[in-house]
């Protein structure tokens, strides 16, 4: 597939700001400024970035639990996430909602979501009411794979079906919910799988590899406004912080871990857009130092913010 | 005005909001073709057509998330289980969803979407068919309880659900859709969170909601061979709670009776109940009295049903306590 050089670039970027953008988090959170808990993505940036440079503003997405990759990826304000996630008043919900529950709906991002699981059905009521306004948009639903043993997860992709929902399953298969393997969860190697049982296409890519992410959901919305319905696609990454930040990770081993380091999707894309001359190191640098930079004023900007009144406490409780 | 039932109340008031904005439509288990569990939904689907009155699969998850997201995303929904019991099913779409969206994200989502239950006993349908659940509804920010016991109620009530801008959790008893009353042909509204005295009256107040409205008012006619003159008051609304109607009620009365089919402990009657203490202490004459359900799963038996559900001997019975 032919991209841009606009595009790829403004894929390396979006990498780059997530990675830069949790590195910091993870630091702050250890240094205890960050209340609550968050959950990292590191080193499954690339799902997030292939997945919503295929779609616009118009198009919507639900999200995780983990989902700074997914918001960031959709458009989302590094200032108003930053400042949202050290629970400020000008966060993105002012304070009220942190790391888990992060929306724009002007970006089309629906939210993050607490519940594993819970996001399913709200897409499918996203893509119906884009059929029922016989909009052309497109709903990607992102989902981990212990999302994928939810039966809210299951009736979504069927109901999806069903009803040919432009709708998008994005699964982000890291391999672990909490502390159990795949392995342990479910008797299928590949989730994709299960696409077969709701008459989808199911398609297993490397969520390693931006590009091939890119393809793989290129295709499904390209169906999806078509009005032919809803896709599965299965994303194989590795998380690489544990479930949240202070896990000890005890149940998995450092082998594993290095092996899926050293398949690192920045520095795989990076070499990529190096070799093709899409980018000079010079380039690289540039874009690595502006990035740290707008991650740095976040950060600023969170600090400088201040904490919620309390008088705030019951706005926006009903419309 | 014309003598209607509250289930073609329901139906009028659908079908009244689906030709005003093209936005609502209804999803559901069966209320296509088959026209609802019960019939509320009769007729819409011929008149409608299949994108405005969607028959769901069996998945109670999915209607009630996708009544939310589809809310969120600028439709008007109107969700219907065809039981209250099956909520269960779907709470977390219902209670951690719809209710929470608005407020975790900063008031960046509004989700106008009316969620349908039939609830109440007296059918034979045991435990799992039978429950009054407003208790769980109440208690949960974000929600709005709506539960109506008049056809006159019931219609200009869920046309302000519908129009609602927040998720509207629509209580309906099984018991009352056949019940009839007059109900004005056109579109109306009646405010969420506003009462209604049913029966005036100047010794005792018995707050009663849904079909318990119609076992005070007979209780409050037999009250009335005895002296005893009881004022039944519905707030048709639990969340919010038209407290001013209650409070101004018992400050007249000085008595207090609560009464719903929901189970007594930690019932509606609990809230209702400590906050008049907490409000109007000084007013009352007597301790208040509730009446619900007792602390059990709904029986299937039909003596044991009977037995179960609240009526107006036991209204009675609690009036005639407080002296």
């Amino acid at each position: 597939m032919a991209l841009s050089k606009k595009t790829l670039i403004h894929m390396y970027e979006t990498m780059n700001k997530i990675r830069l953008f949790e590195q910091k988090l993870q630091e702050f959170f250890a240094a205890g400024e960050i209340p609550g808990f968050v959950h990292l993505y590191l080193g499954e940036e690339a799902v997030a970035t292939g997945a919503c440079s295929v779609l616009t503003d118009a198009d919507t997405i639900t999200s995780t639990h983990r989902g700074h990759g997914h918001l960031l990826a959709k458009g989302g304000d590094l200032k108003l996430m930053m400042a949202e996630i050290f629970g400020r008043s000008t966060g993105y919900c002012k304070g009220k909602g942190g790391s888990m529950h992060i929306a724009d709906f002007d970006l089309g991002i629906l939210g993050a979501n607490g519940i594993v699981g819970g996001g399913g059905p709200l897409a499918v009521g996203a893509a119906l009411a884009t059929k029922y306004k016989k909009a052309k948009d497109v709903t990607v639903c992102f989902f981990g794979d212990g999302a994928s043993n939810q039966g809210t997860t299951q009736e979504a992709l069927n109901a999806a079906s069903a009803w040919k929902l432009p709708l998008v399953f994005v699964n982000e298969n890291n391999g672990y919910g909490i502390s159990c393997p795949q392995c342990k969860s479910m008797a299928v190697v590949d989730i994709a799988d299960r696409a077969a049982a709701y008459d989808m296409p199911g398609v297993v890519v490397d969520g390693n590899d931006v590009l091939a992410v890119y393809e793989a959901v290129t295709e499904a919305v390209k169906r999806a406004r078509k009005g032919e319905g809803p896709s599965l696609i299965e994303c194989k990454t590795y998380r690489w912080r544990g479930h949240f930040e202070g896990d000890a990770c005890t149940y998995r081993c450092v082998e594993e871990l290095e092996e899926w380091m050293a398949k690192d999707p920045i520095p795989r894309f990076e070499a990529k857009l190096l070799e093709s001359k899409t980018l000079t190191q010079a380039e690289v640098d540039k874009i690595k130092a502006s990035i740290a930079k707008d991650v740095d004023e976040a950060v600023a900007f969170a600090k400088e913010s201040p904490m919620p009144s309390t008088s705030a406490l019951m706005d926006d409780v009903y419309a | 005005m014309s003598e209607k039932t509250y289930l073609q109340a329901l139906n009028e008031a659908l079908k009244l909001e689906m030709e005003r904005d093209e936005n609502v439509f209804i999803l559901g288990e069966d209320v296509g073709q088959f026209g609802g569990c019960f019939g509320v939904t009769q007729g819409l689907f011929d008149q409608f057509g299949e994108s405005r009155v969607m028959d769901t699969p069996i998945t109670e998850s999915t209607i009630v998330g996708a009544a939310a997201g589809a809310a969120a995303a600028g439709l008007r929904p109107v969700a219907e289980l065809m039981f209250v019991d099956f909520i269960g099913v779907a709470m977390d779409q219902l209670f951690n969803q719809a209710a929470k969206m608005r407020f975790m994200f900063g008031g960046k989502a509004t989700v106008p979407m009316t969620l349908r239950m039939p609830q109440g006993a007296g059918i034979g349908a045991a435990a799992q068919h039978s429950q009054s659940l407003e208790s769980w509804f109440m208690n949960i920010p974000g929600l709005k309880v709506v539960i109506p016991s008049t056809p006159y109620d019931a219609k200009g009530l869920l046309i302000s659900a519908i129009r609602d801008e927040n998720p509207v959790v629509f209580l309906e008893h099984k018991l009352l859709y056949g019940v009839s009353g007059e109900v004005p042909d056109e579109s109306y509204t009646i405010e969420i969170g506003k009462g209604e005295v049913k029966r005036e009256g100047t010794d005792v107040t018995i707050v009663a909601t849904s079909q318990m409205v119609y076992a005070a008012l007979e209780a409050a006619e037999r009250l009335k061979a005895d002296g005893i003159d009881a004022e039944v008051v519905d707030p048709r609304c639990l969340q919010p709670l038209d407290k001013d109607i209650i409070l101004d009620s018992v400050k007249k009365t000085h008595a207090l009776v609560v009464a719903h089919e929901a189970v007594q402990f930690a019932g509606p009657g609990a809230e209702i109940a400590a906050m008049v203490a907490e409000e109007a202490l000084d007013y009352l004459d007597a301790p208040v009295r509730r009446v619900g359900a007792p602390f059990c799963p709904v029986p299937f038996s039909p003596p044991l049903e009977q037995f179960y559900i609240p009526n107006a001997d036991n209204i009675v019975e609690a009036v005639k306590s407080l002296r």
